[in-house]
């Protein structure tokens, strides 16, 4: 198919790049729009030179559009474990950095520009793919419907790819807004707007023109966590620009009010993209892999209810004796607390489906990393309202008490269910029999478990060693601890999580060999099937 | 509209309008007949093979 129209925009949109460059108001903004520049014309000549030609009077082919749009999905799962591995390093670097601080390598690679690079990779880089990627597999499955919109779900994934890489970048050339989770600036802000809304209409269509009448439930969630998150970047990313040629933007609220908007953003990500989009895969992936449907799809449907009302209200915990009125803290407090019940109703209704085929897990690691997955699920939404009790957060608060809760839910929930679905999705999406070695999947289960724990684990002791550490008085009611000390008493515990950060990502390694193989067509000699006994996995 | 006209509404109407809705999710879900419906819908995940390519 021969891309005119595309074409000609893109070199149209390459020369705008260039004519910011030249014309920007300040350097970085003239190199962030040359690294477009050279994006976009990279594209031009990749599209150009796709071209097709046909003798004269004859016709293009035209594209294959019957039957599911799983092309895309493919992109995703790749682009998933590419952001993954990115993310994960950066992670280990970021840990070491505050282990070793020789390892802080001014200006681009110091800890405070690598810091966003990792948390944007893992949430929005690799989380988002996944949801991306997962989203458009689920809605056509469940609505029996090719993707609505054609090329559009390209222009979807492509557009996504590109605020990425221009976030990224902007992070290590030292461009922020200094909104946590929010950190890109104006122009990249906009960008993913018109990206997110064009997922919208993708999504929405495809459910609209749905062939079954009932939309599931693991729909429900993904549209959910689509409407909300463009709710949240909309209103959060409200911003004035110094220049239209410059990078420098102003927050259109001050103080306070900046602060709650913030923390109703950070917290509604954590709520609507860790956890409303990840239960749509959950819903779909863990009946599938289980074969049986979920527990109680009633259970799920009051899941999504509670969830939905109850987590928009949580985010003031995070500024806890702060500015913020009273009255507004202990709302946020009361409406974290409660949302334990919709987190483990979601928890027991995944775990329950497996009721009557627990024996499973004896011979299938994919269904066991579900089951992980949930399990840390469970952890981390009772850790969660526990240290949003004002008496434990004034212990809690500003130590890595938060780092290690955070990762134990990214990492255990968040990547344990990526991981599982994308273990379903491959030999699916690819057309193999099975997986390249179930025996890797299980290495890379124990590996990831096991670099959870001990990230979990040290950073409760570390988080708690601080906590004490700073509200230590003495007689006479001065501070007996500089800070210096409370950074010197964790130092084995950093040293200690970058070792489980480590796992973690070899732990990744082994699944991209294992996906790399099993996109090649091999199979294990070991795990050729044996059709005379079930023989458990270890 | 001001800090404080917007207060009022959102913890009088805004609260009683989120409460009846949020109960009338609840009952509807129970409602007499919804469990078969609900097994019926919950086996959507298993349809899709019929039409895989």
């Amino acid at each position: 198919m021969n891309n005119i129209a595309t074409v000609c925009i893109l070199g149209l949109a390459t020369f705008v790049a260039m004519m910011l460059s030249a014309l920007s108001q300040d350097s970085l903004f003239s190199a962030h729009m040359g690294i477009l520049c050279f994006i976009l014309l990279c594209t031009t000549i990749v599209f150009l030179r796709r071209f097709e030609f046909a003798p004269s009077g004859a016709a293009v082919s035209p594209p294959d559009t019957s039957g599911y749009m799983d092309e895309i999905v493919r992109y995703g799962v790749i682009a998933t474990l590419f952001w993954g591995i990115a993310g994960f390093l950066v992670g280990v670097v970021i840990a070491a950095q505050l282990a070793w601080p020789i390892l802080n390598l001014e200006p681009y690679l110091n800890f405070g520009r690598l810091r966003p690079l990792h948390t944007s990779a893992v949430i929005f880089a690799f989380g988002g793919n996944a949801l991306l990627c997962t989203s458009f597999y689920v809605v056509q499955r469940t609505c029996n419907a090719r993707l609505f919109g054609g090329d559009l779900a390209w222009f979807v994934f492509w557009g996504y790819q590109l605020f990425i890489v221009l976030a990224a970048t902007g992070y290590l050339l030292g461009i922020t807004q200094s909104k946590e989770y929010a950190e890109p600036e104006w122009y990249v802000d906009i960008w993913l707007t018109i990206v997110w809304v064009a997922y919208l209409i993708v999504f929405m269509g495809t459910i609209i023109r749905r062939r079954e009448p009932h939309i599931y439930v693991a729909n429900w969630f993904f549209l959910a966590f689509i409407v909300t998150v463009a709710m949240l970047h909309l209103v959060n990313n409200a911003a004035v620009p110094v220049s239209f040629l410059g990078v420098k933007s102003y927050s259109a609220f001050s103080g306070v009010q900046d602060a709650l908007t913030q923390w109703w953003y950070g917290h509604n990500a954590v709520g609507f993209f860790l956890t409303a989009g990840f239960l749509g895969m959950m819903y779909y992936f863990v009946p599938k892999q289980a074969e049986r449907p979920i527990f109680s799809y009633r259970l799920s449907i009051i899941h999504f209810w509670a969830l939905i009302f109850l987590y928009i209200w949580a985010g003031p915990h995070h500024l806890h004796y702060t500015a913020l009125p009273d009255w507004a803290q202990t709302l946020g407090m009361v409406f974290s607390i409660m949302l334990w019940m919709p987190s483990w109703g979601g928890m027991i209704n995944g775990l329950m489906t497996l009721q009557g085929a627990w024996d499973k897990l004896r011979t299938d690691p994919v269904l066991r990393m579900f089951v992980i997955s949930l399990a840390f699920y469970g952890m981390s939404t009772f850790e969660g309202p526990m240290m949003s009790i004002k008496s434990v957060n004034s212990l809690s608060h500003y130590t890595d008490w938060t780092i290690g809760h955070v990762h134990s839910g990214a990492l255990g929930w968040n990547g344990m269910i990526v991981f599982g679905s994308l273990y379903y999705l491959v030999p699916k999406l690819w057309g193999r029999k099975s997986l390249y070695s179930l025996k890797l999947v299980n290495w890379h289960l124990w590996l990831a478990t096991l670099g959870i724990v001990i990230y979990a684990a040290v950073m409760w002791v570390a988080g708690i060693t601080q906590g004490l550490m700073w509200r230590e008085y003495d007689d006479q009611g001065f501070l007996v601890n500089s800070f210096i000390e409370t950074v010197t008493a964790i130092h084995p515990e950093y040293v200690m999580r970058t070792f489980g950060g480590l796992l973690y990502l070899l732990g990744a390694l082994i699944m991209v060999y294992n996906v790399w193989r099993t996109i090649r067509g091999d199979v294990e000699e070991a795990d050729k099937p044996k059709l005379d006994a079930a023989i458990p996995a270890e | 509209m001001n800090y404080d006209l917007f207060r009022e509404f959102a913890d009088s109407w805004g609260l009683v309008y989120l409460v009846i809705l949020f109960v009338g999710v609840i009952l509807f879900t129970f409602r007499p007949g919804s469990r078969d419906k609900a097994d019926e819908i919950a086996q959507i995940p298993f349809k899709e093979d019929e039409t895989d390519g």
